[in-house]
C-alpha cells in the first residue's frame, strides 16, 4: 500500500463526509481574558495532543451522538443481558464470540506475514473450537496461549499506512481513517465465517449479542472523566494507543 | 531507572514484532522491585528500631505515586454492588452548552439490604466518586456492613457543574454546603425502604478537609447528625498545600516548555499499561500512578508527575468554573461556547497556569467581598483547618489519620493535627500522601475508628 492510495482514500473519504468543522470565534470582539492564549502559551507549542482532525466538528457531534445512543439505547440493554444472563453463559458468549475475533487476527496475522501471531491465533482457534466446545469455553487461555489481536486497521499500519484523519465512527467511537476503513473487511470476514458456522436462523440473533458482548466488555464510558476536554484526550490516547497496537 | 533509559525502551520496543515483550519486562521489573522493597523491610526496620510500622515505601514521593503493592493490601471484597446514578441537584439550573454533559450530578452507591449504617465518601482533589480511592472505602466499609454513598470532590468538574451552588469550588464553607445538599438528595434518591441505624462520613486528601466542615455544618443543620468522622490526610491549609503541588510541577524535565513531551512519553507508557486492564480510564491521579507503577523514576521526575497529575485535574476544573461563572479567567468573558466548540486554546492555557494563579486571579478576587477588611493572607487562612481549630479541638467525634512524610504539608503543619486532636490522631511515620491508605494496618485503622 503506497503513499498515493493513502492519499486517494482519503480523498474519497473527505469527499464523502463533506468538510465539517466548527466556526472559529472571533475573540477579538471581546475583552482580553485574565490569561489569554496570545500571552501565555508559546507559538511554537510541543502539544501532544494536536492530533490531525480536519472533521472535528462533524466528529465532535457523533461523539455527542454516540454518548446518547450509549446512554439511552446501548447501555440499558447491555445492563439488561447482564442481568438475565446466568454469569456462566455470558462467560460463555463472551469466549464463544471471542474465538470468531481470534478468526479476525489469524487472517490479518497472515497478511502481515507474522508467523508467532498466525500460530498464536491458528492455535487458540483449533484448541477453542475443538476442546473448547465450539468456543464457549477459553481452552486455549488456560493453556497460557497468548492471545495477540491483530485486525485490518492494523494490517495497513503494518504496511505504512498513515492513520489520516481522526475519525468518530458512528455507534463504535473513536477512530481514524484507516481503521475505519479497516472495520469493513474485518466485518465482512466475520459475517462469512459466522454463515458458514451458524444456521440462518441464528444469524441475526448473533449478530446482535456480538455487539451487546463487545460493548459489555469495553469499560469505556463517554464523558465518565468529567473533564471538559475529554475529546481530546480521547482522541489523544486512542492514537498513541493505535500507534502501539501497530507498532506490537 | 532513568527516564532516557525508559524511552530507550519504548524505542527498541517499537520495532520489535513480538508481542509482550515489554509487558513481560514490566511484569519482571514491577516484580523485581516488590521483592527488593521486601528484601529492604528488615534493614528499614532496624534502621528505625522504635517503628513497628512495616509500611515499606519509606521515600515519601514513591510512596505518594506507587500506593501499596497488592499483596500488602487490606483483603476486600472485589466485587460490591457498586453502581453509579446522576441526579438533578439545582431543578433550575440552566448549564451553559459545552458542559452540558454535566447537568447532572453523578455519585455512586452500595448498599445493603434493610437497616444498617449509612456512610458517606468525599474523594480528593479532582477526584471523583468512582474513582479507586473511594472504591477502595466503598469495598471496606460495604464488607463491614454499611451502607456506603460515595461522592466526587467539590473540584470534580462534574460536581462543579451539577452542584456547586457558586461554580467556583474550594471554599470551605461553601463546598460543605454543596456536599451537605448533594448527601441528603442521593440517600433520598436511592434509599427505598431501607434505613440508616446511625450516620457516618469520611474523605480523604481534600475530601478529609471537606469533611470537617461538613461536620461542622451537620452540627448546626442536625440533619445527619454523624456519629464519627474521619479524616484522611487532610492538608491543614488549602492554599499551602496547592503551592506545594504547583512547585512539584516544576520539575518537569527540561522545563515547562518540555511539558508536551514529558507528557507523551508518559501516555506511552501508559498506554501499554492500559490495554492490560479492564478498570475504565480515569484521567485523575490513577491513571498516572498506574503509569509510574511501570516506571520507577527518581524523586524529581515523581515530584513533578504528582504535579502534573493535579496540573491536569485543576486545568479541566480551571476551565469549567470558569465558563460557569463567566469571570474572563481564561476564556473571554460574554463569549458562549457551543456544544461542539474547540477547546484547545483553553486546555493549553490552563496546562501552563498553577493552581496558584487560578487562587490569585480568580478564587481570591471572586470571593473577596464576601469577606470585608479581610486581606489576603487573613483569606487565605480563614479557607484552612485553622479557621475551625477550637471546633475541632472540641469534637470528639472527628479522628484523623496521616503521615508525618506527607508532601501535601509544609514543613511542621503535621503537628497542627497532634496539637489539636490529640489522641484522636493517628500519624504514621511514612506513607507520603494517602500512600499507605490501602496498607492493611491503616485499613484496619480506618474501619476499627467507627466501631
Amino acid at each position: 500500500m503506497n503513499k498515493w492510495t493513502q492519499t486517494t482514500a482519503c480523498l474519497l473519504l473527505v469527499m464523502a463526509l463533506g468538510a465539517c468543522s466548527s466556526n472559529p470565534v472571533d475573540t477579538a470582539a471581546y475583552p482580553e481574558p485574565v490569561y489569554s492564549h496570545d500571552r501565555i502559551v508559546p507559538e511554537e507549542l510541543n502539544d501532544p495532543q494536536v492530533i490531525y482532525d480536519p472533521w472535528t466538528g462533524m466528529n465532535r457531534r457523533i461523539y455527542n451522538f454516540n454518548y446518547h445512543f450509549d446512554r439511552y439505547v446501548f447501555l440499558p440493554v447491555v445492563r439488561g443481558y447482564k442481568f438475565i444472563t446466568p454469569d456462566f453463559l455470558e462467560a460463555g458468549l463472551h469466549n464463544f464470540f471471542n474465538n470468531f475475533r481470534d478468526v479476525r487476527t489469524l487472517a490479518n496475522s497472515i497478511l502481515q506475514l507474522s508467523p508467532d501471531k498466525t500460530a498464536q491465533a491458528a492455535g487458540r482457534v483449533m484448541v477453542n473450537t475443538t476442546i473448547g466446545l465450539l468456543g464457549f469455553v477459553d481452552m486455549a487461555s488456560k493453556m497460557d496461549l497468548p492471545r495477540p489481536s491483530e485486525d485490518f486497521g492494523q494490517t495497513l499500519g503494518h504496511y505504512g499506512v498513515g492513520a489520516g484523519p481522526y475519525l468518530v465512527v458512528p455507534f463504535l467511537g473513536p477512530s481514524n481513517l484507516r481503521d475505519g476503513f479497516g472495520l469493513i473487511p474485518d466485518y465482512l470476514l466475520l459475517n462469512a465465517v459466522r454463515e458458514e458456522v451458524l444456521a440462518d436462523d441464528l444469524q441475526i440473533p448473533a449478530a446482535l449479542l456480538d455487539a451487546v458482548d463487545t460493548r459489555a466488555n469495553v469499560p469505556f464510558r463517554y464523558y465518565e472523566t468529567g473533564s471538559a476536554y475529554e475529546y481530546s484526550i480521547v482522541r489523544w490516547l486512542y492514537t498513541t494507543k493505535r500507534e502501539l497496537d501497530v507498532a506490537k | 531507572m532513568n527516564y532516557q533509559r525508559y524511552c530507550a525502551i519504548f524505542l527498541v520496543q517499537k520495532k520489535n514484532d513480538k508481542p509482550g515483550v515489554i509487558a513481560t519486562m514490566l511484569r519482571k521489573t514491577m516484580h523485581l522491585f516488590w521483592v527488593s522493597c521486601l528484601l529492604l523491610l528488615p534493614v528499614a526496620h532496624s534502621a528505625a528500631a522504635d517503628q513497628a510500622y512495616g509500611y515499606p515505601l519509606t521515600d515519601r514521593f514513591v510512596a505518594t505515586v506507587v500506593g501499596t503493592p497488592k499483596p500488602l493490601q487490606a483483603k476486600l471484597p472485589e466485587d460490591i454492588p457498586f453502581r453509579s446514578k446522576r441526579i438533578k441537584i439545582f431543578e433550575d439550573r440552566v448549564t451553559p452548552d459545552v458542559l452540558a454533559y454535566n447537568d447532572e450530578m453523578m455519585f455512586s452507591y452500595a448498599l445493603q439490604k434493610g437497616a444498617a449504617p449509612l456512610m458517606f465518601l468525599i474523594a480528593g482533589t479532582g477526584a471523583s466518586h468512582e474513582g479507586g480511592k473511594n472504591k477502595y472505602m466503598a469495598r471496606a466499609f460495604y464488607a463491614q456492613g454499611y451502607h456506603v454513598i460515595s461522592l466526587s470532590s467539590p473540584t470534580w468538574p462534574n460536581f462543579v457543574v451539577s452542584a456547586t451552588e457558586s461554580g467556583v469550588p474550594g471554599h470551605v464553607t461553601r463546598d460543605a454546603q454543596d456536599l451537605y445538599r448533594a448527601m441528603q438528595k442521593t440517600w433520598n434518591e436511592v434509599k427505598g425502604s431501607r434505613s440508616a441505624t446511625s450516620h457516618y462520613l469520611t474523605g480523604y486528601s481534600l475530601g478529609a478537609l471537606n469533611a470537617a466542615f461538613v461536620a461542622q455544618l451537620d452540627d448546626q443543620k442536625q440533619v445527619f447528625n454523624f456519629d464519627k468522622v474521619l479524616l484522611i490526610n487532610p492538608p491543614v491549609s488549602l492554599y499551602n498545600s496547592i503551592s506545594l503541588l504547583d512547585r512539584m510541577a516544576e520539575n518537569i524535565p527540561g522545563g515547562e516548555d518540555n511539558f508536551g513531551i514529558y507528557f507523551n512519553n508518559l501516555v506511552r507508557v501508559f498506554t501499554d499499561v492500559y490495554k492490560r486492564q479492564k478498570d475504565a480510564v480515569e484521567f485523575g491521579d490513577e491513571f498516572l500512578v498506574t503509569v509510574f507503577k511501570a516506571m520507577q523514576p527518581k524523586d524529581e521526575e515523581l515530584a513533578a508527575l504528582i504535579g502534573v497529575a493535579f496540573r491536569i485535574s485543576s486545568g479541566s476544573m480551571v476551565f469549567t468554573t470558569d465558563v460557569m461563572t463567566d469571570f474572563g479567567f481564561v476564556k473571554p468573558k460574554g463569549l458562549v461556547l457551543g456544544r461542539y466548540a474547540d477547546l484547545t486554546p483553553y486546555r493549553q492555557v490552563t496546562a501552563r497556569l498553577g493552581f496558584t494563579d487560578f487562587y490569585h486571579e480568580f478564587f481570591y478576587p471572586f470571593y473577596k467581598d464576601e469577606y470585608p477588611g479581610m486581606d489576603r493572607d487573613a483569606f487565605i487562612r480563614n479557607m484552612s483547618l485553622h479557621s475551625i481549630r477550637d471546633y475541632l479541638a472540641g469534637a470528639d467525634k472527628i479522628s484523623v489519620m496521616h503521615n508525618a512524610d506527607d508532601v501535601i504539608l509544609e514543613p511542621g503543619e503535621i503537628d497542627f493535627f497532634t496539637e489539636v486532636f490529640a489522641d484522636r490522631a493517628k500519624i504514621y511515620p511514612v506513607g507520603g500522601h494517602l500512600g499507605n491508605m490501602e496498607y492493611a494496618e491503616n485499613t484496619a485503622h480506618m474501619i476499627g475508628v467507627f466501631k
